[in-house]
């Protein structure tokens, strides 16, 4: 049986198009770029022709606004550090407590260890930043605000347009962690006051390993990486051919796929959606429904445990992910999850499935199929969980641990 | 993917002894649902031989926290109470072919809900030393005081010291940083307090600690830290270390009318031979800790000891 992959927020398989696309430029075309010979002549085109391929998927106003890079963690980190140094005399940092740990871990050792002040804005039940909160922490210290555009774990949109005028307004810089919405949905960056803006090639079809940092023309950058003029001195070292080509192929065909990813796609996603609610019982939606990328489901399974319902699928041939984050050996549930007040019942088993263009109508019938009998198995030996969910209503009444 | 071993894949997906137990002899509950896992033991205890004539449990957790708990289980079945509070969690995870190290913990839940359902049936309370501070090490469930405790009473200034005597950070090594904040912090505690010599303690803007100055004889480490910060031991040395901490301990377990000898040594595994009053008794499994600390003590590594 096919498996179905239902991860497309951790990461993409390569288009087709894109490897082939990519293939020459391992073996015939091998050229460094900056060479002054034939070789490094075709590179060169190639290149050019993949940057205004990401500039039209960005709706970037100058091909050179982009600066490739390593990944989405990279792209953060730059935009960030970057700031603190540009934006002589200011030393405090805007984030949000739900953004990617390429931000957030980067924020907690910049307070630590540089006395940097680190703002992080709450958000509400549904996942959404608390605007106020946002407004009222922007002042004459603020070097940069940096929210990211769609949340990885839930979908979440973010107003990041009326974001970066409010930051432009108490005169700090505004970036944007748009890794998971570059590809998913139409942006258009000239006609936004959006600073700095982060992208991942692996999670559009794109290959790994490479990534986009978006710099608006004007707005000075300090290089992470300094070394040769690669870039235009804004990120030394040489450029990663075959995979700015990849890339720049893979943006192509995300925009050409846009209105499917708008419309079939996120048929798939409600589809399977509604479905699990019907057939499972103390389960419900995390995120904003109403303002979310169309490819991404997070249903919280109450009374168990994430990472066994994943091993589960995965035994029945599905990939999905966990909003625990048991898997990568941690025991805290989600940040995300917890910065919403999902209670813990529920947090530790909640399951992020995540859509792209490749899935279709038989994926959502698998998944529907399977699930409740995994549900069901797990809870029936979940000590949280009495029969038909009896325990519910005091899950912690029945079972009483010596410590917690 | 999980690197989880064939065993620990077949008691997650067929897992044996789960469910409910009716009029269970004692109940074990460790965890909770907001630490992501959360175990019920039951057993059935014969009150005449006091052997464990059934358990169950119920699991709440990860792939490996099922499997541990139904492996416990299995392991503690047939055995007397005394025979089964001498498994380890090691022998939870031993028993399951290994377990990730990052997943250690799972095992080290079931090696608590036992001594948890144990004390329920003899009617005792049950005490474990989690409640102090935060959790530092997930993998080791080696929270704050149990870490400044180790480092006041053996006077540990180092991460590796930290690591052998309370085995946390051995394992996945995220909560390295958080170790060292303790240590340093309990480090600087202790020199204000005359404790400590200030050009020992742990200094967290050092990359490298420079090259010791000659013990004093001063500072309460001179003696203690000794084997720690020995050179490597040959095999022999290690034996005979071994053999000495043994006889000298054996003085006491006489006086209780117990013995211990030294069997064999392999690597890390000491196996020795329990006799008298050690045998059977509640008190092996104590006999055995406090061998088995006093060795690591004396030899600064980490080390099991194995009654055979
Ligand atoms: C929102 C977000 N930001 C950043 C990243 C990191 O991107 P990369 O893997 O390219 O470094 C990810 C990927 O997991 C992401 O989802
Ligand atoms: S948390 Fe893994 S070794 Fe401490």
């Amino acid at each position: 049986m096919r498996p179905v992959y239902l991860d497309n927020n951790a990461t993409t398989r390569v288009d087709p198009a894109a490897v082939a696309a990519m293939l020459p430029f391992f073996t015939e075309q091998f050229g460094n770029a900056s060479s002054m010979h034939a070789f490094g002549a075709s590179v060169g085109g190639a290149l050019k022709t993949a940057r205004r391929q990401l500039q039209e998927l960005l709706g970037a106003e100058h091909d050179h606004e982009i600066i490739y890079t390593s990944g989405g963690t990279e792209s953060d980190n730059t935009a960030i550090l970057s700031a603190l140094e540009t934006q002589g005399g200011r030393t405090e940092v805007i984030t949000s407590v739900v953004e990617h740990p390429a931000i957030l871990a980067l924020c907690d050792w910049l307070e630590k260890h540089k006395s940097v002040t680190i703002h992080r804005i709450p958000v509400d039940a549904k996942g959404r930043l608390d605007v106020e909160a946002y407004r009222k922490a922007l002042g004459p210290k603020t070097a940069i605000a940096s929210i990211m555009w769609a949340n990885n774990e839930t979908g979440t949109l973010f107003p990041v347009e009326r974001l970066a005028e409010m930051a432009h307004e108490a005169g700090a810089l505004f970036h944007t962690d748009a890794v998971q919405a570059v590809g998913k949905l139409p942006i258009d960056l000239k006609s936004t006051e959006i600073d700095m803006l982060s992208l991942s090639g692996h999670k559009l079809h794109g290959p790994k390993g490479i990534g986009a940092l978006y710099v608006r023309k004007g707005v000075r950058l300090r290089p992470l990486i300094r070394g040769g003029h690669q870039e235009r001195g804004r990120r030394a070292g040489t450029e990663n051919a075959p995979a700015i080509i990849g890339l720049g192929k893979a943006a192509e065909l995300a925009l050409a796929h846009m209105s499917d990813e708008q419309t079939r796609v996120k048929a798939l996603r409600d589809r399977l959606e509604q479905g699990l609610l019907q057939r499972i019982g103390s389960s419900f939606v995390t995120g904003d429904s109403d303002h979310r990328l169309p490819n991404t489901a997070n249903v919280a399974f109450e009374f168990i445990e994430g990472e066994a319902i994943l091993l589960l699928l995965n035994r029945a041939g599905i990939a999905a992910s966990s909003g625990s984050a048991c898997t990568s050996g941690s025991l805290e549930p989600s940040h995300v999850l917890r910065a919403m007040k999902v209670p813990y019942t529920a947090a530790h088993g909640a399951i992020r499935f995540s859509f792209s263009r490749e899935n279709g109508d038989e994926d959502v019938d698998r998944v529907l199929e399977v699930m409740p009998g995994i549900i069901a198995n797990l809870r029936s030996l979940s000590p949280f969980w009495k029969d038909k969910g009896a325990a519910k209503a005091a899950p912690n009444a029945a079972f009483n641990p010596t410590y917690a | 993917m999980w690197e989880y071993s064939e065993k620990v894949q077949d008691y997650f997906y067929n897992p044996k002894n789960a469910g409910v137990m009716e009029n269970a002899s004692g109940i074990g509950d460790v965890g909770a649902i907001s630490c992501g896992d959360a175990l019920r033991l039951m057993i059935k205890v014969d009150p005449v031989t006091d052997v464990i004539t059934d358990a169950k449990f119920q699991t709440f957790g990860c792939g490996s926290a099922i499997a541990s708990s139904s492996a416990l289980t299995e392991l503690i079945i047939g055995k007397t109470i005394a025979e089964a509070l001498t498994l380890t969690n090691q022998d939870i995870a031993d028993f399951l072919g290994g377990l990730p190290p990052e997943k250690m913990h799972c095992s080290v839940m079931g090696y608590e809900a036992l001594r948890a359902a144990v004390a329920n049936y003899r009617g005792e309370a049950w005490e474990d030393d989690h409640e102090e501070g935060a959790l530092v090490c997930k993998c080791f469930g080696v929270d704050e005081g149990m870490i400044e405790r180790a480092v006041r009473n053996n006077g540990l200034t180092t991460l590796e010291q930290v690591t052998h005597f309370t085995k946390a950070g051995g394992s996945c090594a995220t909560c390295i940083e958080g170790i060292e904040e303790v240590l340093a912090k309990t480090n600087a505690a202790m020199v204000v307090e005359g404790l400590l010599d200030a050009s020992e303690a742990f200094d967290p803007h050092q990359a490298l600690r420079p090259v010791r100055r000659p013990k004093t004889g001063k500072s309460p480490l001179a003696i203690k830290l000794e084997p720690v910060t020995k050179a490597k031991l040959t095999n022999l040395q290690r034996i005979r270390l071994i053999e000495e901490a043994i006889e000298g301990l054996r003085p006491f377990l006489r006086q209780d009318g117990g013995d211990c000898e030294l069997v064999d040594v392999e690597g890390d595994r000491v196996l020795v031979k329990l006799s008298g009053a050690c045998i059977g008794c509640q008190m092996a499994s104590v006999t055995v800790n406090g061998v088995q600390e006093r060795l690591i003590e004396k030899l600064g590594q980490p080390l099991r000891v194995i009654p055979v």
